[in-house]
C-alpha cells in the first residue's frame, strides 16, 4: 500500500514542479530586463560583501573586546571631518564613522534576518493553521491578529521597547512581535483559496496526512506573497530598528548601528557661525548607508511583486 | 451595505477589548511602583505610592487588576503623565490638535503627487519616465524619516534659516497664549485666520513646511505604487480599448475612463497610508520638536512614563481602528460590487 501511494503522490506534485521552475526562469528574465531591479540586486550584493568582509575592510583594534563597538581615540566632544585614518570623519566622542558603517552592515543584516525569519515563521505556522483548518480556531487567531494590527507598527514597537528596556535584542523582540500578524493574515488568505483546489482534494483522497498536505501542497503554492513582503520588510525592519536606535531605545552609544550613529549627529545639525553645514558628514554618511540598504531591498521587492503579481503576469 | 458596516461595527468591541488586554499585559512587566501613576490624577498622590498599590491592588492577580483598570479607562481616566505634567487624557486633548493639523496638511500633497505620479508611471510603463517616477517614490520611502528630517533641517534651517523647527516662533506663541487670542479649533493655522492674525498664520505655515515635506516624501511611494498597478490593470480592460477605438483623446481615456475605476483599490489602501502617517508622525515630530502627540509619546517612552505610554498606545489604536473602518465604509460606498455582496 505504501509503496503504491508513493509514486502516485510524487506524480501529483509534478504539476507544481515545472510551474515553479518556469516562473523562476521568467522571474530572472524579467529581473534582468529592469535596470532598477538589477540596481537593487547589485546594492544588496555589495552590502552582503561588506558585512562578510567587515574584519578585512575595517579591522578591529587589537585587544578590542567587542568588534561591534566602534573604536574611539579620546573623548573629543566635537565631530571631526574626514581625514587620513578616518576616511568618513568621526562623530561626537570621536567614534570612527567608517568603522561604524562597515560593521553596521552586519548589525543591519542581523536585525533584518532575525526579525524577518522569526516573524515569517510565526506567521506561516499560525496563518497556515488558521487558513487550513478554518472554523473557530481561525476566528480566534484572526481576532488576535486584528488586535496586533490595531496598532501602528512603530508605535507598538516603541511601547514594547519602552517596557522591556532599551537594547538591540529587545528591539528585535519588539519588531518580531509587531511584524508576525501581517504575515499570518497574508498567508491565511492564500491558504484559504489554495485548500479548495483540486490537487489538495486529490491528496486528501489519497490519504495524505494534514501536515503533509500543508507542507507539500498548500504552502509551496501560497508562499509567494509572503516572500515579496519579507523582501520589502528586510529594508523597512532595518529602518524601524534604526528609528528606535535614533530615539535612544535601541543599540547603546558607540555600537556599530547606523541609526545609533545618526543619533550621535543630532546636536550637530546647525554647524557654527559662518559654516552652517560644518558637520554634514555626521548625518550624510550613516544616512546614505541606511538609504542604500533600504533602497536595495525595496527595488528588489518591487521587482518580485511585479513578477509575481498574477494580474500583471504575462502582460510583458 | 448596512450589513457590511454593521458586521464591522460588531467586531469593534472585541478588538477594543483585545487592545486593552495587550496593553495591560505589557504593563504587567513593570513593577507596581512604576504602574502607580496609572491610578492617580494628581502628582501629589504619588508621594504615597504604597497606599496606591494597596488601594488599587497592584500586587493582586491579573484579572482583578485588569477589571479595575478597564473601568477607569472606560471612564476616560488614564492616569497621570509625568512627562506632560498633566493627566494623560488632558495631555491627549492638548497635543492632538497639533498632530491633526500636521497630518491634514501632509495628506494633500501626498494624495495629489501620489495619484499623479502613479498615473504617469502606468501610462508610460517601462519607459524612462516610469523608471524615474518609481525611483523617486522608492527613494522617498527608502530614506528613513529621521534622516530626511535632519537633512532638511540642516539645509533649510541651519544653512538658509528659512523654516525653523517647532510649531510657532516665540512672539506668535506668546500672542497665541495671551487672552487676546481666542482658540476655536486648536489648529493654529485656522485659529489665526479666524482671529485675523495673518502673521501668525504665516509663521505657523513656515513651521509646518519641513515636517509636511518629510511626511510627504516618506508616504507618497505607497500611493504611487498602488495607483500604478491599479491603473495598469484598468488600462487593459476592454472598455478602455473601446474608448480608444472610438477615437477619444488619450488624456480623456486615461483621466475619465481609466482612472476612476483604478481609484477603488487606492481608496482601500488609504488606510495603509494612514498607518504610515501615524508611524511617520511620531518620528517627524521628534526630529522637528513639533509639540504633537507623537513627540509626547516618544518622550514618555524614553522616560518610562507608564501611564502616558499606555494612553498613547490606546489612542493610536483607536485612531487606526477608526481609520480602517472609514476606509472600509468608503470602499463599500464607492464600489457597487462590494455593496451588493
Amino acid at each position: 500500500m505504501t509503496t503504491d501511494t508513493a509514486p502516485r503522490g510524487a506524480a501529483l506534485e509534478r504539476p507544481s514542479q515545472p510551474r515553479t521552475l518556469g516562473s523562476s526562469q521568467l522571474a530572472w528574465r524579467r529581473l534582468r530586463r529592469n535596470p532598477l531591479s538589477m540596481l537593487g540586486l547589485a546594492i544588496i550584493v555589495a552590502f552582503v560583501l561588506t558585512a562578510l568582509l567587515a574584519p578585512v575592510i575595517a579591522p578591529p583594534k587589537e585587544g578590542a573586546r567587542d568588534p561591534y563597538m566602534m573604536p574611539h581615540e579620546g573623548y573629543s566632544p566635537d565631530p571631526q571631518p574626514p581625514r587620513p585614518g578616518h576616511p568618513l570623519g568621526t562623530t561626537e566622542q570621536a567614534f570612527d564613522i567608517f568603522y561604524g558603517l562597515v560593521w553596521g552592515a552586519r548589525t543591519a543584516f542581523r536585525v533584518g534576518l532575525v526579525v524577518v525569519a522569526t516573524a515569517v515563521t510565526i506567521g506561516i505556522v499560525l496563518g497556515g493553521i488558521s487558513g487550513y483548518y478554518g472554523g473557530r480556531l481561525d476566528e480566534t487567531l484572526m481576532r488576535i491578529v486584528d488586535v496586533f494590527l490595531a496598532f501602528p507598527g512603530l508605535i507598538l514597537a516603541v511601547v514594547v521597547v519602552a517596557i522591556l528596556g532599551p537594547g538591540l535584542e529587545r528591539v528585535m523582540i519588539a519588531l518580531a512581535l509587531v511584524s508576525w500578524p501581517g504575515y499570518a493574515r497574508l498567508l491565511r488568505g492564500e491558504v484559504l483559496s489554495i485548500r479548495e483546489r483540486d490537487f489538495v482534494e486529490a491528496a486528501k483522497a489519497l490519504g495524505a496526512s494534514d501536515p503533509k498536505i500543508i507542507a507539500r501542497h498548500v504552502l509551496p503554492n501560497s508562499i509567494y506573497p509572503v516572500l515579496v513582503v519579507s523582501t520589502l520588510d528586510m529594508g523597512s525592519i532595518v529602518v524601524y530598528a534604526a528609528a528606535l536606535s535614533f530615539l535612544g531605545l535601541g543599540a547603546p552609544v558607540g555600537y556599530s548601528d547606523w541609526g545609533q550613529i545618526v543619533s550621535l549627529s543630532r546636536s550637530w545639525i546647525l554647524g557654527s557661525a559662518g559654516n552652517a553645514l560644518q558637520y554634514w558628514y555626521t548625518v550624510v554618511f550613516p544616512g546614505a548607508a541606511l538609504f542604500l540598504f533600504t533602497l536595495g531591498w525595496n527595488l528588489l521587492g518591487d521587482a518580485f511583486r511585479d513578477i509575481l503579481d498574477p494580474r500583471l503576469r504575462g502582460s510583458t | 451595505m448596512t450589513a457590511f458596516v454593521l458586521r464591522r461595527l460588531l467586531l469593534l468591541p472585541f478588538v477594543a477589548l483585545g487592545v486593552t488586554l495587550l496593553i495591560f499585559g505589557l504593563l504587567q512587566m513593570l513593577s507596581p511602583q512604576m504602574r502607580a501613576a496609572l491610578y492617580v490624577t494628581d502628582p501629589r498622590q504619588l508621594r504615597a505610592i504604597d497606599d496606591i498599590i494597596r488601594t488599587h491592588g497592584l500586587d493582586e492577580p491579573f484579572h482583578k487588576q485588569y477589571v479595575g483598570w478597564l473601568g477607569r479607562v472606560v471612564r476616560g481616566d488614564l492616569g497621570w503623565s509625568e512627562t506632560a505634567k498633566m493627566p494623560v487624557a488632558k495631555a491627549i486633548r492638548t497635543f492632538f490638535p497639533a498632530t491633526l493639523e500636521l497630518t491634514l496638511f501632509a495628506v494633500m500633497p501626498i494624495i495629489i503627487i501620489g495619484i499623479w505620479l502613479g498615473t504617469v508611471s502606468a501610462v508610460n510603463r517601462d519607459r524612462v519616465i516610469d523608471h524615474l517616477s518609481r525611483f523617486f517614490s522608492i527613494s522617498g520611502t527608502s530614506m528613513p524619516t529621521f534622516v530626511w528630517g535632519l537633512l532638511l533641517l540642516m539645509a533649510f534651517y541651519g544653512a538658509w534659516q528659512l523654516f525653523p523647527p517647532g510649531r510657532l516662533s516665540l512672539e506668535p506663541s506668546m500672542y497665541v497664549l495671551s487672552p487676546k487670542f481666542r482658540s476655536y479649533t486648536g489648529l493654529v493655522t485656522v485659529d489665526s485666520l479666524l482671529n485675523g492674525q495673518i502673521w501668525i498664520f504665516v509663521d505657523a505655515l513656515r513651521h509646518l513646511a519641513l515636517p509636511v515635506t518629510t511626511l510627504s516624501l516618506v508616504s507618497c511611494a505607497t500611493l504611487v505604487r498602488v495607483t500604478r498597478s491599479s491603473m495598469l490593470e484598468t488600462l487593459r480592460q476592454d472598455y478602455v480599448r473601446t474608448a480608444r477605438a472610438k477615437g477619444l483623446e488619450s488624456t480623456v481615456v486615461v483621466n475619465k475612463h481609466a482612472r476612476k475605476n483604478a481609484m477603488i483599490p487606492v481608496v482601500t489602501l488609504s488606510a495603509l497610508l494612514f498607518v504610515g502617517l501615524l508611524n511617520g508622525v511620531a518620528i517627524t515630530e521628534t526630529v522637528y520638536g513639533y509639540p504633537g502627540i507623537g513627540l509626547w509619546g516618544v518622550t514618555a517612552a524614553i522616560q518610562l512614563d507608564a501611564a502616558a505610554v499606555a494612553g498613547f498606545a490606546l489612542f493610536n489604536a483607536l485612531l487606526l481602528v477608526l481609520g480602517n473602518l472609514t476606509a472600509d465604509v468608503l470602499y463599500a460606498v464607492i464600489d457597487p460590487r462590494i455593496r451588493l455582496r
